[in-house]
C-alpha cells in the first residue's frame, strides 16, 4: 500500500495531466461533432498547461511575490512556467478562436459541422468545383 | 596560341549551341523562319570553327583546359581537351553543320509543326554532346550527359501523337534510369577515391574491396553508356525512337546521343576504372559479351525489318556495339579500331539515314516493299545509300575497312579470336540486310508503276538542301577511306588515345 | 543610426513584418492599394536587411541579441549563425515575392479580405523568420503558433474547400505544438532551462535518462506533425491544396521546412546527436523519411489535379530533408539544408505558376493543360524548370542536394538511402513527365505499335481523351484578364524570380555549401 501512495504522492498529478492529455486527444479522434472536436482540444491544451504548472510547484513553496518571511529561492514556487503557461493560455485562446471562426464559417458553407455530413456534402461537391476564392 | 584563347574556344564550343538553343526558343515564333534558320547555322559554323581551331594544338600534346567554377564542394566544372575528346567533338561539331542544313531542308520539304522548338532542342543536344566531349572529369560529364538526355526527350517525341509519347516514356525510363544508376556509382566512387578527374589508365582504386563490389559499381555506371549505345538487352528504346523525323534520327545515331553513350563506355572503361582494374574484375568480359552478342542478334533483326529506318536502326544497334567491343577488348589497337569506329560509322550512317529521310520526304516511302525501283526516280540518293552501306559492311578503301581491322588486330592481341569471327560474320550479315535496298531499288523487273514514268531526263531526285548534305558526309567519308587523317587527323587522334590509355604505340 | 540598424539587425528583420501587419488595417481604412503596398514594403526591407545580416554574418560570426539586455539563459535570446541567416534570407526573400505575386488577386476585392489577407500573410512570414531566429525553446513554440494560426487563416481563404482543410489542419496542428509543448516541459523538467545553447551544456549527463528520451519522442512526433513527415502527413495535401492561391507558394514551399529546420537545431544544436540515444530516433526520422519519399512520389502519379499532385510530392520531397538529418555527417546535414533551400524555391515556383494558370484559366486539372505553353511561356519554361529540378537533373538545385545527400549517405556507409533517393527521383520523373505530356502534346490518336505497354498507353490516352475537353481560354476571374503579358506584372515577376532562383542556387551551391559550411562543420 505504501509503495502506491508513495508513487501517488510523487507521480501522481503528472499520471492525471497526462491522462487528461489523451483523453482530449481520444476525444479529438472519435467525435463527430467538430465542436465536441473543438472543445477536446481545449482539453488536451489545458492539460498541458497543468504538467507545467505542476512542474514549478515545490514542497513548502509560496506564491512567488516578494514577501517578509520567505528569506531565499526555497521558499517560492518557480514562477517561470506560471509565466510560460500565460503565454499558452493565449496562444490556446488563439487557436480556438480561429477554430470557432472556422466552424462558423463550415455552418454557413455545409449546413452541418457534423463529419458525416460534410463528407458527404464534399463527395456532392466535387463534381462542380468552385472557382471562387475569397 | 595561348592557353587563355585555348580555354576561350573550349568554353564556347560549350556555349555556342546552348546560346543558340536559347535564342531559338525565346525569339523563333516570332521572327521570319530564315533567321531562325540563320542562327542555327551560324551556330553550327561557329562552333565547327572553334572545334577545328583546338586541332592542331591538341595534336601536339597541348591539353587545353579550363575550370570554369566550382560547381560543388570540393569539385569543379572544368573542361578539357584530350584526344579522345576531340574525336568526338569534331565528329559532332562538323556534322552539326551538315545535319543542320539538311534539316532546314527536310522540315520545310515536309512541312513540320514545332520547328522552333525542334532546332532550339537541337541545338541543346548539341551543347549536352560539346560538354560530354570536353568533360575533365565525371561530375562534367554527367551534367551534360543529363543535359543531352532531357533536350532529346523533345525531339523523341516531336510528333506529340501517342506513337512519339509512348516513344518517348521508353527513351526516358532507359536513359533516366540509367542515368541515375550512374549517380550511384559515381557516388560511391568519389565517397572511395576522393576525385572525380579522368585520367589516362583508370583513377578508381578501390583498395582491398571486393571484387564483386567494383564489378556491381562498374556496371552500374556503364549502364548508362550501354543504353545510350544500345547494348543488348538495352538497346530497345532505340528502334521505338525511330518515330522521330528522320534528321533527329540521323542525329541519335549518328552525331550525339548514341555515340555520347559509346564514348561514356570509353571514358569509363579507360579512363575512370582503367584497364587493369576491369580485367581483373571481369568487368570488361561482361561488356565484350553482350556487344559480341548484341553484334549478330541486331543484324538479324534489321534483315526481318522492311521499315528502312527500323533497318538501318537495328544496324546502329549492331555497329554501336563494335565500339563498345573494341574498347572492351582492352588493347591498345581494340580501342584506337573503337575510336576510328566512332568517325566512320558517324559519316556513314548519317548518309544513310539522311538517304532514308529522302526517300520519305521525296516519295513518300517508308517500307522497303515499295521500293522496287525507286532508284530510277533517285539515282543519286539510291547511289549514294549503296556506297555507304558498302563502307558499313567494311568495304576497303572506305573508312569502315580500317576500323574494323584494327579492332580485329585488337582482338587478336587481346587473344579473342572468336571476336574476328563475330567481325568478320557481323559485316557480312550487314550486307545481307543493306544491300537488298540497293537491289531492289535497281531492280530492272517489276518495277512499281509509279516509278516508270521517271527515267533519264525526268527526274524526281530530292530536293537539293537535302541533297547536297547527303552528298557531302558521303565523300568525307570516302575521302577519310583513302586518308584515314583526312582533316580532324582522325586517326592519329585514336592512336594517341589509345598509346595514352595503355602506354606506348600500338 | 546605422549603426543601431546593425546592432538591432536580428530583431528587425522579424518584427518588420510583424509591423506591416499591424500597419495595413490601418492603412488600408484610407487606401485599400496603399495597405497592401505596405506590407509589401516591410517584407522588402526585411529582406534586404536579411541580406545585410547575412553578410555581416559571413563577416564577423554569430550573432546573439539579447532582448531587453537581459543576459541569456535568464532573458530571451536570438541566437543566428550562418545556417540560420541564410534561412532568414530564403524566408523573406519568398515571402516579399509572395506578397508581390498576391497583388493580381485583390485587385477590387473589398477592403476587409485585402488587409486580412496581407495582414495575415505577413504575420506568417513574421512567425517563419521568428522560429529560425530564436535561441529559445519556448519562443520557439509561440513562433510556431504564430506561423500555424496564420496559416490556418490563409489556407481557410482558398474557398470552401479551404475552410475545411483548414479546420483539419488545426486539430491536427494543434496536437503536433502541444507534443512540442510537453516536450519542452520534459527537457525543462530535467535541465530547468529554455536556453538552447545553455541546454546543450545541460543536457549532456540527463541524455540516458527516460525522460529525455521522452521529450525526443515528443518533439519527432511535434515537428514531424507541422513539416508532414510520413506517416504524419494526413493533414497536408488537402491544406496545401486549397490553400489561398497567393499564399500557397509560401505554405507549401516554406512553412513545411521550417519546423525542418527546427528538428535539425533540436537533434545537432540542442542534443548531441553523436550519442547513441539520440541516434535511435534518427533511425526512426530515417525510416520515415524513405518511407514517406517512396510513399508521397506514389500517391503524387495518382493525382489529377495540378496542386495535389504538388502536395504529395512534398511529402516526398520533405523526406529528402529527414533523410539528411538522419544520415547525420557534415554531407548528410549540408544535403538537408541545401534541401530545405532548393526545394523552397521548387515548390514556390511551380505553386506560382499553378496560382498563375488558375487566375487566367481557372484550371488546375492536369490533363486540360493541353497546349498551354503556347498561351503562356513563360510559366510553362518556369514549369519545366522547376520541375526538371524536382527530377534531380542537373545543373540545377535539385541535383546538387541530391549529390550532397548521397555523398553523406555513401560517407556514412548508408547505401540503402542511395537506393531511395534514385529510387524517388525517378518516380518523380514519372508524374512530371505526365505533366510535361499534358501541358506540351496535344490529341492523340491511336496507333498500332506493339506489346501491351503500347496497348495500355493507347487505350489510357483514349480514356483521357474522352474526359478532356480541348483547352479554352475561360475567364476565372471575375473581370477576366485581358493584359498584353500572359500573367500581370506582379505574378510574372515572381514565377521568373522563384525560377531564376533554381538555376542560381543550382549553379551557385559551392558558394552556399562554403557558407553553410561553418555552422555544420560545428556539429560533426
Amino acid at each position: 500500500m505504501d509503495a502506491v501512495n508513495i508513487f501517488l504522492a510523487e507521480k501522481g498529478i503528472y499520471m492525471l495531466t497526462v491522462i487528461l492529455f489523451f483523453l482530449g486527444m481520444f476525444g479529438m479522434a472519435v467525435c463527430g461533432n467538430y465542436m465536441k472536436k473543438l472543445i477536446c482540444m481545449n482539453i488536451m491544451q489545458v492539460a498541458v498547461i497543468f504538467f507545467f504548472l505542476c512542474l514549478g510547484e515545490k514542497d513548502g513553496g509560496t506564491i512567488p511575490v516578494a514577501m517578509e518571511g520567505a528569506a531565499g529561492a526555497d521558499d517560492y514556487v518557480n514562477p517561470l512556467p506560471h509565466a510560460l503557461m500565460l503565454t499558452a493560455i493565449v496562444v490556446s485562446l488563439g487557436t480556438s478562436g480561429v477554430g470557432l471562426a472556422l466552424l462558423m464559417r463550415i455552418k454557413e458553407k455545409f449546413g452541418s459541422i457534423e463529419e458525416e455530413d460534410i463528407i458527404e456534402k464534399e463527395k456532392g461537391e466535387e463534381a462542380d468545383e468552385q472557382h471562387d476564392y475569397q | 596560341m595561348s592557353e587563355t584563347m585555348l580555354s576561350g574556344l573550349l568554353l564556347s564550343a560549350v556555349l555556342i549551341p546552348a546560346a543558340a538553343g536559347i535564342i531559338i526558343l525565346a525569339v523563333g515564333n516570332h521572327v521570319h523562319r530564315n533567321v531562325r534558320e540563320a542562327v542555327t547555322l551560324l551556330a553550327a559554323f561557329a562552333m565547327a570553327t572553334c572545334v577545328f581551331s583546338l586541332v592542331p594544338a591538341v595534336l601536339v600534346g597541348r591539353e587545353a583546359s579550363l575550370t570554369v567554377m566550382e560547381i560543388a564542394d570540393g569539385l569543379t566544372l572544368s573542361f578539357k581537351a584530350d584526344s579522345a575528346g576531340m574525336i568526338f567533338a569534331c565528329i559532332a561539331s562538323s556534322l552539326w553543320v551538315i545535319t543542320s542544313f539538311y534539316s532546314i531542308g527536310y522540315m520545310r520539304g515536309h512541312g513540320e509543326k514545332n520547328q522552333t522548338g525542334y532546332f532550339a532542342a537541337f541545338a541543346g543536344c548539341l551543347c549536352g554532346a560539346m560538354g560530354v566531349c570536353f568533360a575533365a572529369d565525371l561530375l562534367t560529364f554527367f551534367i551534360f550527359y543529363e543535359i543531352l538526355t532531357v533536350s532529346t526527350y523533345p525531339l523523341v517525341v516531336h510528333y506529340r501523337d501517342s506513337k512519339g509519347k509512348y516513344s518517348g516514356r521508353k527513351y526516358l525510363i532507359y536513359t533516366l534510369v540509367s542515368g541515375q544508376l550512374f549517380f550511384a556509382g559515381m557516388v560511391y566512387v568519389y565517397a572511395t577515391c576522393g576525385t572525380l578527374a579522368f585520367t589516362p589508365g583508370g583513377f578508381v582504386d578501390f583498395a582491398g574491396s571486393d571484387k564483386m563490389l567494383t564489378l556491381g559499381i562498374f556496371l552500374l555506371m556503364v549502364s548508362a553508356g550501354a543504353v545510350k549505345a544500345g547494348v543488348m538487352p538495352l538497346h530497345s528504346w532505340l528502334p521505338a525512337a525511330m518515330v522521330a523525323p528522320t534528321p533527329v534520327s540521323a542525329l541519335l545515331h549518328a552525331v550525339a546521343v548514341v555515340k555520347a553513350g559509346a564514348f561514356c563506355v570509353i571514358r569509363l572503361v579507360c579512363y575512370t576504372f582503367g584497364p587493369e582494374v576491369l580485367r581483373e574484375c571481369m568487368g570488361a568480359e561482361v561488356l565484350l559479351w553482350l556487344a559480341g552478342v548484341t553484334v549478330i542478334l541486331s543484324s538479324l533483326i534489321a534483315i526481318q525489318k522492311t521499315n528502312l529506318k527500323a533497318r538501318l536502326a537495328f544496324s546502329t544497334v549492331g555497329q554501336l556495339s563494335y565500339i563498345v567491343m573494341g574498347v572492351c577488348l582492352l588493347t591498345p589497337a581494340g580501342m584506337t579500331g573503337a575510336m576510328y569506329h566512332m568517325v566512320a560509322h558517324a559519316f556513314l550512317k548519317i548518309t544513310l539515314f539522311m538517304c532514308a529521310g529522302a526517300i520519305f520526304v521525296t516519295a513518300h516511302k517508308a517500307d522497303i516493299t515499295e521500293m522496287r525501283g525507286i532508284g530510277r526516280r533517285m539515282p543519286v540518293t539510291m547511289a549514294a545509300f549503296t556506297a555507304a552501306s558498302l563502307g558499313i559492311a567494311g568495304l576497303p578503301f572506305l573508312p569502315g575497312f580500317l576500323s574494323k581491322m584494327t579492332i580485329m588486330e585488337g582482338a587478336r592481341q587481346a587473344g579473342q579470336p572468336v571476336f574476328v569471327l563475330i567481325l568478320v560474320a557481323s559485316a557480312l550479315l550487314s550486307l545481307a540486310y543493306l544491300i537488298p535496298v540497293s537491289y531492289i531499288a535497281f531492280a530492272g523487273t517489276k518495277v512499281r508503276e509509279e516509278y516508270l514514268a521517271y527515267g533519264p531526263g525526268n527526274r524526281g531526285e530530292a530536293s537539293k538542301l537535302m541533297l547536297i548534305p547527303l552528298l557531302a558526309a558521303l565523300a568525307l567519308a570516302f575521302v577519310m577511306g583513302f586518308f584515314p587523317d583526312f582533316g580532324a587527323h582522325f586517326y592519329t587522334f585514336a592512336k594517341a588515345a589509345a598509346s595514352s590509355v595503355y602506354g606506348g604505340g600500338i | 543610426m546605422s549603426n543601431m540598424i546593425i546592432s538591432n539587425l536580428p530583431v528587425l528583420v522579424v518584427l518588420l513584418p510583424l509591423a506591416g501587419a499591424l500597419f495595413c488595417p490601418v492603412i488600408s481604412y484610407f487606401s485599400r492599394r496603399a495597405g497592401r503596398l505596405t506590407v509589401i514594403a516591410f517584407a522588402g526591407t526585411s529582406f534586404v536587411l536579411s541580406v545585410v545580416q547575412l553578410l555581416r554574418i559571413t563577416d564577423v560570426g554569430k550573432i546573439s541579441y539579447h532582448f531587453g539586455g537581459w543576459e541569456p539563459p535568464f532573458g530571451i535570446e536570438f541566437s543566428l549563425d550562418s545556417l540560420s541567416a541564410v534561412l532568414l534570407v530564403l524566408i523573406s526573400g519568398t515571402g516579399f515575392v509572395s506578397t508581390i505575386y498576391s497583388l493580381p488577386f485583390f485587385r477590387g476585392k473589398s477592403r476587409f479580405r485585402s488587409f486580412g489577407y496581407y495582414s495575415v500573410l505577413s504575420l506568417l512570414i513574421c512567425g517563419l523568420l521568428g522560429m529560425t531566429s530564436t535561441g529559445d525553446v519556448f519562443n520557439l513554440y509561440v513562433f510556431l503558433e504564430i506561423t500555424s494560426l496564420s496559416g490556418y487563416a490563409l489556407i481557410a481563404m482558398g474557398g470552401d474547400k479551404g475552410v475545411l482543410s483548414s479546420f483539419r489542419y488545426l486539430m491536427i496542428g494543434t496536437i503536433g505544438a502541444s507534443f512540442y509543448l510537453l516536450g519542452i516541459a520534459f527537457i525543462y523538467g530535467e535541465t530547468g532551462t529554455l536556453n538552447m545553447y545553455d541546454m546543450s551544456g545541460l543536457v549532456g549527463p540527463v541524455l540516458s535518462s527516460g525522460t529525455t528520451m521522452v521529450a525526443m519522442a515528443f518533439f519527432v512526433v511535434g515537428f514531424g506533425i507541422k513539416m508532414a513527415l510520413f506517416p504524419l502527413h494526413g493533414w497536408q495535401p488537402a491544406a496545401y491544396t486549397n490553400a489561398h492561391p497567393g499564399a500557397a507558394p509560401l505554405i507549401a514551399g516554406v512553412m513545411g521546412k521550417v519546423p525542418a529546420y527546427a528538428m535539425l537545431r533540436f537533434f545537432f544544436y540542442v542534443f548531441n546527436a553523436n550519442t547513441q540515444y539520440v541516434e535511435r530516433f534518427l533511425v526512426v526520422v530515417g525510416i520515415m523519411s524513405a518511407l514517406g519519399m517512396i510513399y508521397g512520389s506514389l500517391k503524387a502519379i495518382r493525382q489529377t489535379d495540378f496542386r495535389s499532385m504538388l502536395a504529395y510530392s512534398s511529402i516526398a520531397q520533405i523526406g529528402y530533408v529527414g533523410l539528411g538529418i538522419a544520415i547525420t555527417g557534415y554531407y548528410g546535414l549540408m544535403g538537408a539544408v541545401i534541401h530545405i533551400i532548393g526545394h523552397s524555391m521548387m515548390k514556390s515556383c511551380l505553386f506560382f505558376c499553378s496560382g498563375a494558370i488558375r487566375y487566367r484559366y481557372g484550371e488546375t486539372a492536369m490533363e486540360r493543360f493541353g497546349q498551354i505553353y503556347r498561351k503562356m511561356p513563360v510559366t510553362c519554361a518556369a514549369i519545366v524548370i522547376a520541375a526538371l529540378s524536382m527530377v534531380g537533373v542537373p545543373p540545377l538545385a535539385g541535383f546538387f542536394s541530391k549529390w550532397y545527400l548521397a555523398l553523406g549517405a555513401a560517407n556514412m556507409g548508408e547505401y540503402i538511402f542511395i537506393f531511395v533517393l534514385v529510387i524517388s527521383s525517378l518516380l518523380n520523373a514519372v508524374y512530371f513527365f505526365r505533366l510535361f505530356e499534358n501541358m506540351f502534346m496535344n490529341k492523340n490518336v491511336a496507333d498500332g505499335s506493339k506489346g501491351i505497354g503500347a496497348y495500355l498507353a493507347v487505350k489510357a490516352e483514349k480514356k483521357a481523351e474522352r474526359d478532356s475537353v480541348p483547352f479554352k481560354e475561360m475567364a476565372a476571374t471575375k473581370e477576366g484578364y485581358k493584359g498584353r503579358l500572359e500573367i500581370p506584372p506582379a505574378m510574372l515577376f515572381a514565377v521568373i524570380v522563384s525560377a531564376l532562383g533554381i538555376i542560381l542556387a543550382g549553379l551557385f551551391n559551392a558558394q552556399l555549401v562554403e557558407i553553410l559550411g561553418p555552422a555544420i562543420r560545428e556539429v560533426v
